[in-house]
């Protein structure tokens, strides 16, 4: 048998082989450069990897050619395993814009009086004398690992067949599980979570290999293409193919924190060290939703009487509980967990809306873009609310209790207006980007007559105003208890503020001019089959 | 232009021409909300630097939001009937392929009316509470928010399109949440407020679904583009469509069964009750079926839906207000009523349109005018609401006295005050259109006379009945002024009805009704009417002014009065009914959430024991309950695949 070496389109993939090359890297400036240099050089590398990646992606998304007769724009490369078309360079945007916002978060040593926010040794509690000792044992390692986790994120949504995008869910998963369980503060609760996730991840990805497993008999091939292809000519519904595609269902699911595969969520988004809650709750959720619209609209597009009713109910059940249970909690970083679960409901509820552009009127989005739409809209506010929650503190760190935050617009009210602008795009309330989000994904789904998720939706996302408003009622009008201690704001250095300031303009642009993003939505065209 | 006539009446479209080709004054339209946002603005943000001069600059922004109505209202009228509707254009909000949402607004005969209530009234309130607020320290935080509702509402009734209706419709309910809960330290407002909050939600899912079906019908939600294609839409979705309306409007107007807000949002300060609770927030429910008339002319049984609704909320309302004895209570018990008739008024159709925003804008007049009053009064009684505790008050406060009795006076239908032409009309149309609903129209009116005539005697004759360490006194001019220029509104309302006017002037948005054959000349329709509020008027005299009024309300009542001071169980019913089966579904998740997710973690006592051992045990059952849910999610998701498609 005669060996062909593989082709690489260079000129397509190099940001993600930048981020790539510069996760390495930062393996080798950590074995070799000296403690004390480290944070800074790590930093460095990190964020001007990621930046140059961006500019790489702004620069291959300009020269991307016109495939199928201009419906959609790209290549499929890598011996057809990396998909580098108009979604994927719009999906590759937001994760770098999300990542380097993290980066920022990550960098920041204000708030906890000149440490970062991971800890230093596992052993030493914060604040002892052994810790003092251990003054510069920062784990510099959080921004390899966090390079790997987005040279995953932006492999998952690229992968064009089912081998890569699983080796692409554990390269994005694994230092994610390692990041959660490094906050210097409440390591109990940290190291908790990140053992949860992990074995929890663990048995998630087992059942998306069976369903490889089970896909691949199917139809003889990983590829994406090439499972399409099956589809479309086999017209007896084969059982081992529905089996296949609700185990393949079932790993996505997991990782976008959709019911009844939701349970995670809460814990690990309140056991991480909030710059890493924040950072994987915009990330993953982009990457995941990237790969999961990959995979239902390229591989099972022509089946999509065999998923639909199932997504219908699982749209549905994950607003309902994740508005319902977002009610209930005392602790805002559980609440914004909930709200993330409800979230993901209302992208499902994108997902299920109408995806061929053929079958719409001249100029309307289709679901692909409202869902990209929302992804942009929802990052920025997730990411600017996590940024916040890590500047509310008290004596022990971050107060994330409920009564704790009660007043806290009389104490610092630019933060809290922040905060509170940040819950009102979550809501949907008009004029934020939010509200367009919505409006977007909303629309999709009725024009593909799912209208009873549609009448859910907008009946969860009404109510959900409840908790969000009832939040900004407790920093603005509620007084706190005279006798009760109460967080107050920690003036960050730049990083933290600029990204918040980030996450209020780009709330506040989208809200009110979502024109320019829509339309970069709607030229990225389709995903290439 | 008037696309298509039905039935023998025609259907406006909107065709508006651009405020730039329109020149004048209406470039300037923006302004007009503006100046009050502005107010907003530098109020909140200004912090207490503007404690000084706040309340200036917030009647300022509201004087000249008004000013500039006058001339938009007085250069219509120099235009020709059919150029009268004008838009402009301010940005595009959502622009993307098919879908252009503008940031439009729309000046036309119908909102201009509008456009003179709110900024009118709305100066004038703002004035009052110059006086009113004097000893708040918070009243420039009071003037920021009610700025902020007079540029929410004229958002509202200035939007081309419905998304812009929705950002009003949702501003005026934030504006209105903030001023019911404005006393926050009561915890009797807190709830309050929390209470309209949530009932307004229920109105806006039909609000935002009815919005979400004009996407899907007509792709587009500007009124221009959807009068256009009315016709093409099928009955079925535009009554399904007027009924989500319907339910907006039943929200946001305080009509059944989404009333039971509105009694209580009577814990917000005096001059919010009259003017958002009174005037013109709750009154936009009538101006959204109005300016839908395009969808329930399509649609006659979403038509039969309002005035159903309409004609049990006047009763309702008009039966509670009969048995309160706080006289805020008793008001909003009137408004509701009040509400009633214009609803019933706006579902009678073409031929009602103009005669329920005729009765809109006299009743803002009056009901404001009282509203004000009852400030007055509890301004010199020490904030005491008790009308068991008030009496003989005519002498000392005179103004208060004859401003009240003007309202008083119009408000029953007093022969050629404002009221007296407004309600009538709607009676009489509602007699010859539908006379079940127009008898039902008639005993309300009845009803109206007895409750406002106990409302007036309780307060103002018969014996001192003052609490200890009470001296009343008229309140300072700053209060009086608005009062006396809201009396002779209340008196002279009716000119807009002469010759006609109102209705001619409407015809431009609302079409033009066939003349209808009344069996009997109008007069005699008006001498009913003047009779049964005689007979109402004569009750109460009867049974109130002649009597002894006991200083605590009796005990040993009929059922109904007892019903009635309990708002005819209206709370009872939503607690039954929505409230208790939603908390037990919560409490059931929650407890599922806790058991399955917290119980070992929370309850474990071996976690205080020994954190270690403790930690690890809970940390297994943890995942392992985990690792079980998912699971189940594995076999539901793969049992619903297969028997979905097998």
């Amino acid at each position: 048998m005669e060996f062909t070496e593989p082709a690489l389109e260079y000129a397509e993939i190099w940001p993600l082989i930048v981020v790539f090359g510069v996760a390495c890297l930062g393996i080798l400036a950590e074995a070799f450069l000296p403690r004390g240099r480290r944070h800074v050089v790590q930093v460095a590398l990190a964020a001007v990897g990621l930046l140059v990646a961006l500019v790489g992606t702004v620069l291959v998304g300009t020269n991307l050619d016109e495939v199928a007769d201009g419906e959609a724009r790209g290549l499929i490369g890598g011996a057809g395993s990396v998909v580098v078309d108009g979604p994927t360079v719009f999906i590759w945007a937001l994760v770098l814009v999300a990542s380097l916002m993290g980066v920022a978060l990550f960098a920041e040593r204000r708030l906890e009086a000149g440490v970062s926010a991971f800890s230093g040794q596992a052993a030493a509690l914060p604040g002892s004398d052994a810790e003092r000792k251990a003054q510069g044992l920062d784990h510099t390692e959080v921004y390899p690992l966090l390079m790997f986790a987005v040279g995953g994120m932006l492999l998952f949504p690229a992968s064009g067949d089912l081998l890569t995008m699983f080796v692409a869910l554990e390269v994005l998963s694994l230092p994610l599980y390692l990041l959660t369980g490094l906050a210097r503060r409440r390591r109990l609760l940290s190291q908790e979570a990140a053992l949860k996730y992990f074995l929890l991840g663990a048995f998630s990805s087992g059942f998306f290999l069976y369903g490889m497993a089970l896909v691949y008999g199917y139809a003889g091939s990983m590829d994406l293409g090439a499972i399409d292809a099956a589809v479309r000519n086999d017209a007896a519904n084969s059982v081992m193919l529905q089996i296949g595609l609700g185990l393949l269902l079932v790993g996505l699911l997991f990782k976008v924190g959709a019911v009844p595969f939701q349970a995670w969520t809460p814990d690990v988004y309140q056991g991480a060290p909030t710059a890493v809650t924040a950072f994987m709750s915009a990330g993953t959720k982009i990457a995941a939703f990237g790969a999961l619209l990959r995979l239902l609209y390229v591989g099972f597009g022509a089946d999509r009487w065999t998923w639909q009713p199932v997504m219908w109910v699982v749209a549905i059940l994950t607003m309902l509980v994740g508005v319902v249970l977002a009610v209930v909690q005392t602790d805002v970083k559980r609440m914004l967990a909930y709200s993330a679960v409800a979230h993901t409901g209302f992208l499902l509820t994108g997902v299920l809306g109408v995806q061929a552009s053929g079958e719409l009127a001249e100029g309307q989005v289709t679901s692909l873009q409202a869902v990209m739409f929302y992804l942009a809209t929802y990052s920025f506010a997730t990411i600017g609310a996590f940024a916040i929650v890590s500047l509310v503190r008290d004596s022990s760190g971050e107060a994330t209790a409920f009564d704790r935050w009660a007043g806290l617009g009389k104490r610092s009210p630019l933060v809290a207006a922040a905060f509170a602008f940040f819950l009102l795009s979550m809501a949907g309330i008009p004029l934020t980007a939010g509200f367009v989000g919505k409006w977007a994904v909303f629309t999709v789904a009725m024009s593909a007559g799912a209208w009873p998720v549609v009448v859910v939706a907008i009946a969860s996302s009404i109510f959900a105003v409840y908790f969000y408003v009832r939040h900004i009622r407790l920093m603005f009008f509620d007084v706190p208890e005279a006798d009760a201690e109460v967080a107050s704001v920690t003036a960050p250095s730049l990083l933290t503020s600029g990204t918040i300031a980030v996450g209020v303009l780009g709330t506040l642009v989208l809200g009110l001019v979502p024109g320019p993003l829509l339309q970069l939505a709607a030229d990225a065209g389709q995903f290439i089959r | 232009m008037f696309l298509y006539t039905e039935g023998g009446h025609s259907i406006p479209v909107v065709d508006p021409v651009s405020a730039a080709d329109a020149g004048g004054v209406f470039p300037l339209l923006w302004l007009v909300i503006a100046l009050p946002l502005l107010g907003a603005t530098i109020l909140l943000l200004g912090g207490r630097r503007t404690d000084a001069w706040g309340h200036l600059l917030g009647t300022a922004t509201a004087v000249g939001s008004f000013v500039l109505s006058t001339l938009l209202l007085i250069a219509m009228m120099g235009r020709e009937e059919g150029d009268r509707s004008v838009t402009q254009h301010l940005w595009d909000w959502v622009s993307v392929g098919g879908y252009e949402i503008g940031m439009d607004l729309l000046v036309d005969p119908l909102s201009i009316l509008f456009l003179m209530l709110i900024t009118g009234v709305g100066s004038l309130i703002h004035v009052y509470s110059i006086g009113y607020m004097e000893h708040d320290p918070r009243r420039r935080r009071f003037f920021a928010y009610l700025n902020l509702f007079v540029a929410a509402m004229l958002m509202l009734v200035l939007a081309e399109n419905y998304l812009g209706v929705f950002l009003g419709w949702e501003g005026v309910g934030l504006a209105s949440y903030l001023l019911i809960g404005f006393w926050q330290h009561k915890p009797s407002a807190a709830a309050a407020a929390k209470k309209a909050f949530v009932i307004n939600r229920v109105g806006d899912i039909g609000m935002s679904l009815a919005i979400a079906m004009f996407f899907v019908t007509f792709g587009s939600a500007s009124f221009t583009v959807i009068s256009a294609n009315a016709s093409g839409a099928g009955e079925g979705t535009m009554t399904a469509i007027g009924f989500l309306l319907l339910l907006g409007a039943a929200g946001k107007s305080a009509q059944v069964p989404l009333q039971a807000w509105l009694l209580d949002a009577m814990e917000g300060p005096t001059p919010v009750s009259a003017l958002i609770h009174a005037a013109t927030m709750v009154t936009a429910g009538v101006y959204l079926v109005v300016r839908s008339n395009f969808v329930f002319e399509a649609a006659p049984a979403a038509q039969t839906a309002v005035v159903v609704v309409a004609t049990v909320t006047l009763l309702w309302g008009a039966v509670i207000g009969c048995a309160k004895d706080d006289i805020k209570k008793a008001l909003a018990g009137s408004t509701m009523s009040q509400i009633g008739y214009m609803m019933l008024a706006a579902g009678l159709g073409v031929y009602g349109y103009a005669y329920a925003i005729f009765h809109l804008i006299t009743h803002g007049f009056f009901k404001a005018n009282m509203f004000l009053g009852a400030g007055s009064v509890m301004h010199g009684m020490n904030d005491d609401v008790d009308m068991r505790h008030y009496g003989a008050l005519r002498k000392l406060m005179p103004v208060t006295f004859l401003t009240f009795a003007m309202g008083y006076l119009a408000i029953i239908g007093f022969p050629l005050f404002s009221g007296f032409w407004s309600k009538d009309k709607i009676i009489e149309t509602a007699l010859v259109e539908s006379p079940v609903f127009g008898i039902c129209a008639l005993i309300g009116a009845g009803v109206t006379g007895f409750y406002m005539t106990r409302v007036m005697l309780m307060t103002f004759f018969g014996e001192k009945r003052w609490q200890d360490g009470v001296h009343p006194h008229e309140s300072p001019s700053v209060m009086t002024f608005p009062l006396i220029v809201l009396a002779a509104l209340s008196v002279l309302g009716g000119v807009l009805y002469l010759g006609g006017w109102i209705k001619d002037w409407l015809v431009p948005v609302v079409g033009k009704a066939p003349e209808h054959e009344l069996p009997f000349p109008a007069i005699v329709f008006s001498l009913i009417t003047v009779a049964v509020v005689a007979v109402g008027v004569a009750v109460a005299w009867l049974t109130v002014g002649k009597r002894p009024i006991p200083s605590t309300a009796p005990t040993d009542v009929s059922f109904v009065t007892r019903a009635a001071r309990n708002d005819l169980y209206g709370d009872a019913i939503n607690d039954t009914l929505v409230v208790e089966p939603g908390k037990a579904l919560t409490r059931g998740l929650v407890s599922a959430d806790r058991s399955l997710v917290d119980g070992l973690f929370t309850g474990g006592a071996s976690l205080v024991q020994g954190l270690g051992q403790g930690l690890r045990r809970a940390q297994n059952g943890f995942v392992r309950s985990y690792a079980l849910s998912i699971l189940a999610g594995v076999v539901i998701v793969l049992a619903a695949l297969l028997v979905v498609n097998l």
